[in-house]
């Protein structure tokens, strides 16, 4: 799948709240994604590849697995640091991401942080569509500096 | 209305193996065009045993258990209703291609909004490997359209 490229890094020595981690946005998203995604994840739940059982489910179309965004949304973290860094990472599926929207994930930096003299950032997460309606919204927690 | 007397049930644990074809698919799937997570050789020139299960990905093995529909029958929810609310993932240590993961499933919360149109169920899942190390925590919420 063709993706924006980010267009700018994010220094960890110079981090402070307000910083934005390099966005992207997808391609928009297509069946065969859908139907992908159903075979490697294993979620073969029907209404999101079977369009007879999502209208008969009162759907207007198939749609995409939460699961997909939010791993989309997780290239957004492991493009900027390398994943045995990552902590926690949560979000709520708020609005259903239908075919043909191209998703833009995004994030920023909302709070520096010690715990267990590990320096860690939280960061707000989210995705959305080409109109700027909110699908998924998240937060994470990252380690920064030495001893990782 | 669900049967809230499942609130604190344990499911039976199942073991689910990590494998590399599999990483390598949901790679394709998901888009990720990074090296270290398809190719031996930059995983472990990135420091990996093995090909690096991905942040998400502990979903998907929970979900190749013997039965992924184990919860939603006990609770006789039909999959057309269901919706995804929330996941959250909370990493203890890595995992790998050739790992064998242990998940233990219990249901933590089951409850419903807007008088009883939607019906929420929370589970909790703790991932261990084969030397017993906890890997993650996982928690899930599911939410089953009434109307």
């Amino acid at each position: 799948m063709a993706e924006s490229k980010p267009t700018m890094t994010l220094d960890i020595a110079t981090l402070k709240v307000g910083d934005s981690l390099p966005a992207f946005t997808t391609a928009p998203v297509s069946r065969l994604n859908l139907a992908l995604y159903c075979g490697a994840s294993g979620d073969h739940n029907p209404i999101h590849v079977d369009l007879a059982f999502a209208q008969k489910a009162g759907m207007p179309d198939v749609f995409a697995h939460g699961m997909l965004s939010m791993a989309w949304l997780s290239k957004l973290l492991t493009n900027w640091v390398p994943q045995s860094q990552l902590r926690d990472y949560g979000v709520r599926f708020v609005a259903i991401t239908q075919v043909g929207e191209a998703i833009t994930c995004s994030g920023v930096v909302v709070e520096l942080l010690e715990v267990g003299g590990e320096r860690r950032v939280r960061v707000e997460l989210q995705t959305a569509n080409a109109r700027g309606e909110v699908k998924l919204k998240g937060e994470a927690v990252v380690a920064i500096g030495g001893g990782v | 209305m669900l049967d809230k007397s499942f609130i604190g049930h344990a499911l039976p644990a199942f073991n689910v193996p990590v494998e590399a074809s599999r990483l390598r698919f949901f790679a394709k799937a998901i888009g990720q065009t990074d090296p270290v997570y398809t190719d031996d050789n930059a995983a472990r020139a990135a420091g990996h045993a093995a090909l690096p299960v991905p942040p998400t990905y502990l979903f998907c093995l929970e979900m190749d258990g013997p039965n992924p529909n184990a919860v939603r029958e006990l609770l006789g929810i039909a999959i057309a209703r269901i919706l995804h609310g929330e996941q959250r993932f909370t990493y203890h240590a890595p995992c790998h291609a050739g790992d064998v993961l242990r998940f233990e499933q219990r249901i933590v919360d089951i409850y419903d909004k807007k008088g009883g149109a939607l019906d929420f169920v929370a589970r909790e899942t703790k991932v261990s490997n084969h030397r017993g190390e906890h890997i993650a925590d996982l928690h899930c919420v599911t939410v089953v359209r009434n109307g």
